[in-house]
Parts: structure tokens; C-alpha cells; sequence
């Protein structure tokens, strides 16, 4: 079988937090309409990864970035790319749900107001579209005016999804999106990754290592900075080449 | 001694402390309260002083006092917010911005008849304000500004990083996340730290006494570069430099009550302000 196409890749990069080097030179593939999925033990660099691919650290005092990033071919840190434009391609959700103190429908609406070009028509339809993906249209449609803040914690976490999908990036990453939440709210989070991944090319980190073979294509493990392995889902979590994977898998370490 | 009872003790001491203060506070508005509360009238409020201050009422200075008030509104608080939310959300950490806001906290400890001399050396004189309502409302402005810029940015700094990073995420420039998701949830905590700001130089004296308070002015001001009476001005000529002191003792009470309830009455706003602030935020 063919291997599917590249979205992303990382070549070397590196990452300082000052002059800490938190990131010592990675490189990986993100494919296309695949799940990826990036594990390791806290502080190892997995969430740094993930917001380097959006230029999130771009905000980070005294972040600097070494390498390449492309996205679709272009690296995205190249000077006359804008952090704005590549974010509007690749959006995130964050680990703490982070509904704006504001109603569902405008918490969905905000990205589509960002430019001030989207008809009003256009704005409900994608808030309606947006919300039907993230799988909670039917348990919002006939109170979109209330405040998103009363919303369960899993409710909140896909209003976060719906809200980023509704600018229609091409890449979601994903920073531990169900570790605040009970098992069957992250069950409803992990089928909607299996869906979305059919239009969006999905990279998620994860503490849960089930978490991670259940959802992800790929995985790649990371240790102290440095990605250790990357492979197909299945060949990391039953025939891992590095002795140091298969500890971190079995849970001999974590 | 046993432990419990030098917890109780060092509990006793502890509530001791704050009743003494409140018993102060209460003394203070009780003795104003039963002294000016016989003059206060419709008429008392609403006319100007007669016979030398000796009769009528306080009205141009209650008028003064609001007037230089909005001017202080109106010039301190769009140049703190600003300054602030460049402080907070802009300005690099460093040694700048720490020295900036070293500048900034300094600025809240210099005494306020230093701000009235500066007032009178920058506006009266060198901007050739004169001694008016713009003149004094700026330099009340001035002394405001420290306090304004601390309150914003301690507004700025309760609203939660995950909004910013949340509107970035989504494609917002940082000043349109800023603008739609951080200054709404932060302008009624920025609002009550300006009333607080504004309550204490509405209660000023020295700012106001070489920028354009007059001692008696038989006429209303007709424009900001008019001179004007103002509430504490005038309470301290009463008090102090009347040549009839027992005859407007009355009326010097009527008017510290005029004042501070005017005092209370911003701050007691200020608190409503952050009550329905909070209220709203619980959604």
C-alpha cells in the first residue's frame, strides 16, 4: 500500500527556551488525513513540538525556533511567512477547554469574524456546519444564546473543536484534548478524531498510551527532547525497534 | 502558655486591630454626619454662598468639583488604559519596563502638592492653560495616572492567558484578541480601579489650589478656562481662613458631609460595578 501523502514535516528542528535547548533537532513526517499521534513522559517536548507547528511559541518570551517547518512544502518560518495566516491553516485545542466567556454561537462564530468579510448568512451556516462535526449541534441547537460556560467539560471541549473547525483549517493539533475529561466523554472525543480525520490531517499528544492506539495512524515517542522512534501505530505499540519505546509503552518508565 | 490560647490571643489581637479601624472610620462619619446633616437642604445644594459665606449654599462648588472631575475622566483614563494595556500586553520584559513601572509605583508616593506646583509649572505657565478647570482637571489627571495604569493592568493580568492564546489560535492578530477577547472581560475591573483613582483627587485639595480654585467666585464658570470653587477648597477655606470661623463651622461640616458622601457614593458604585462583573462572568 501506497503511503499517504505528506501535509507537514519537521527538518532539524530546534527549539530554545532561552538558552535551553528544549528541542534538539527533529525530524518527522505528519501525513495527510492520518492521525498522529506524539507520546512520552512529561517534559519530554511533546506540547512544544505541537506548538511549534502553528507558531504558537511565537509568544513565548524568549522562545526561539532553529529548522524548518513545512506545511504543504513551505516552511512556515520563513520571514515573509505571517504566524496569523499559517495559524488560520493549522488550528489547535487546547488540554483546558477553553470556551470564551461568551454564547455557543459566538464562541463558534469568532474566528469567522476575525477578517470582517464573512456574510452574516455564511457565518450561521458554518457555526450550524461547525457544530454538527464536533458532534454537539444536537445538544446545542435550541439554546446557541446561552453562555458556554454552563456547557459540561466535554461539551466544552468539542465547542473548542467546532470553534477551530470552524475556520476550516487544514491541519488540527491537538494538546492532550480529553485529559480533563471522564471516560465517556472521552470516548465521544475520540470517535469524533476518527471522523474528523477524514477531511483534517490530525496531530494529537497524549499521556494515555490506550488513548493513543486507539486513535492515531502514527506515533512518535519522544524523550528529553529528542523524538526517539516514529512509526506506524500498531509496529510502535507491538514490535518497537528501540528498547527505550517499548519500556515507555509497557510502562516500565513514564 | 498553651498553644490554643496563644492562637486565641494572637486571634483577639487580630480582630482588635480591625475593629479599631472601623471604630476610627465610624467616629469620623458620625462626627461629620451629626454636625453637617442640620444644614443640609434643597437650597443648600442648590444656591451659591451669600453674606461673605456666611448663608446660602455650596452649589458652585459641587459644580466645580464635577466639572474638573471630567476632565480628569476624560484625560486620565484613556491615557492609563492605554499605557497600560502597552505595559502588559507589549512592552518586553526587562530592564525598561521594570524600570517604567518602578517610575510608575514612585509616581503614586509623591506628595500631592508637588503635582500642584507641576501642574502650575506645565499647564498654567508653560501651556498657557491659565488657572482653570482644564488646568487643575489635568493635574488631578496627573495624579490619577499611577493609580489608573496599576488598576489596568491588574485588570489585565485577571483575564485568563487561555483567552489570548484561544483568539491567536484561531487566526486573530494580537491586537484584535486583545480588543475582542481580553479588553471586555478586563474594562469593569479596569473601571473600578479609575472610580477608586477618581474618588481620591474628586477629595484633593493641594492640586487644585495654585491651578484654578478660587476662594469665592461670584459667578458660575462659562467655559473649561474659567476659574471654579471646588467641594475641598472650599471646605478647607472654611474651616481655616474665614474670617467668621464659629459662624460657618455649620456650613464647613455641611459641606465635608457634601464631600464625602460624594466619595462614598463612587466608591460604593465602584463596588457594584465588580459585583455585576463577577456575576455576569459565572455566566
Amino acid at each position: 500500500m501506497e503511503k499517504p501523502l505528506l501535509k507537514m514535516s519537521a527538518k532539524d528542528l530546534k527549539f530554545f527556551y532561552g538558552s535551553t535547548l528544549a528541542l534538539k533537532g527533529i525530524s518527522m513526517a505528519i501525513r495527510k488525513n492520518q492521525v498522529t499521534a506524539l507520546i512520552g513522559p512529561s517534559g519530554c517536548g511533546k506540547t512544544t513540538f505541537l506548538r511549534c507547528l502553528n507558531r504558537m511559541n511565537d509568544i513565548v518570551e524568549g522562545a526561539r525556533v532553529e529548522g524548518e517547518i513545512l506545511l504543504d512544502g513551505q516552511n512556515i518560518y520563513a520571514p515573509e511567512v505571517d504566524a496569523v495566516q499559517v495559524r488560520k491553516r493549522v488550528g489547535m485545542v487546547f488540554q483546558k477547554s477553553n470556551p470564551f466567556p461568551k454564547t455557543i454561537f459566538e464562541n463558534v462564530a469568532y474566528g469567522l469574524k476575525i477578517d470582517g468579510d464573512c456574510p452574516k448568512s455564511e457565518i450561521a451556516y458554518r457555526v450550524e456546519k461547525s457544530l454538527k462535526d464536533a458532534a454537539l449541534w444536537n445538544e446545542v441547537a435550541d439554546r446557541l444564546h446561552d453562555s458556554a460556560i454552563q456547557l459540561s467539560g466535554g461539551q466544552q471541549q468539542r465547542l473548542c473543536i467546532a470553534r477551530a473547525l470552524a475556520v476550516k483549517p487544514e491541519v488540527i493539533l491537538m494538546d492532550e484534548p480529553a485529559s480533563a475529561l471522564d471516560p465517556i466523554a472521552t470516548q465521544k472525543i475520540e470517535e469524533l478524531i476518527q471522523q474528523l480525520k477524514n477531511n483534517y490531517t490530525i496531530v494529537i499528544v497524549t499521556h494515555n498510551m490506550q488513548q493513543a492506539a486507539r486513535v492515531s495512524d502514527y506515533t512518535a515517542f519522544f524523550y528529553l527532547g529528542e523524538l526517539i522512534e516514529m512509526n506506524k501505530t500498531d509496529k510502535i505499540f507491538t514490535n518497537p525497534g528501540i528498547k527505550r519505546t517499548e519500556d515507555y509503552v509497557t510502562g516500565r518508565f513514564g | 502558655m498553651s498553644k490554643k490560647f496563644t492562637e486565641r490571643l494572637g486571634f483577639a489581637l487580630l480582630a482588635a486591630s480591625a475593629g479599631l479601624v472601623l471604630l476610627f472610620l465610624g467616629m469620623i462619619l458620625f462626627d461629620i454626619f451629626s454636625k453637617g446633616i442640620s444644614v443640609i437642604s434643597w437650597k443648600f445644594l442648590s444656591q451659591p454662598p451669600h453674606q461673605g459665606m456666611t448663608e446660602g449654599g455650596i452649589f458652585p462648588a459641587i459644580l466645580g468639583t464635577f466639572l474638573v472631575s471630567i476632565i480628569t475622566v476624560v484625560f486620565a483614563v484613556p491615557l492609563g488604559m492605554f499605557a497600560a494595556i502597552y505595559l502588559h500586553e507589549y512592552a518586553r520584559p526587562g530592564r525598561t519596563t521594570r524600570t517604567i513601572r518602578l517610575a510608575i509605583r514612585n509616581l503614586s508616593g509623591v506628595p500631592s502638592i508637588v503635582y500642584g506646583l507641576f501642574g502650575v509649572v506645565l499647564f498654567v505657565q508653560m501651556m498657557h492653560l491659565g488657572t482653570s478647570i482644564l488646568s487643575a482637571g489635568l493635574t488631578l489627571g496627573l495624579l490619577t495616572l499611577p493609580w489608573t495604569i496599576t488598576a489596568c493592568e491588574e485588570a489585565l493580568k485577571t483575564v485568563p492567558k487561555a483567552y489570548r492564546e484561544g483568539a491567536l489560535a484561531l487566526g486573530a492578530t494580537k491586537w484584535y484578541a486583545i480588543r475582542t477577547n481580553v479588553l471586555p472581560y478586563a474594562i469593569p475591573g479596569m473601571l473600578t480601579g479609575v472610580i477608586l483613582g477618581l474618588a481620591r483627587a474628586a477629595g484633593e485639595t493641594a492640586p487644585i489650589l495654585f491651578t484654578g480654585a478660587a476662594f469665592f467666585l461670584p459667578h458660575l464658570p462659562k467655559s473649561i478656562f474659567d476659574q471654579f470653587m471646588a467641594l475641598p477648597y472650599h471646605l478647607y477655606i472654611l474651616s481655616t481662613q474665614h474670617h467668621a470661623i464659629d459662624k460657618v463651622r455649620p456650613i464647613a461640616y455641611g459641606t465635608a458631609l457634601v464631600l464625602v458622601a460624594l466619595i462614598l457614593l463612587l466608591s460604593f458604585s465602584a463596588i457594584w460595578l465588580r459585583y455585576r462583573y463577577r456575576q455576569r462572568l459565572k455566566g
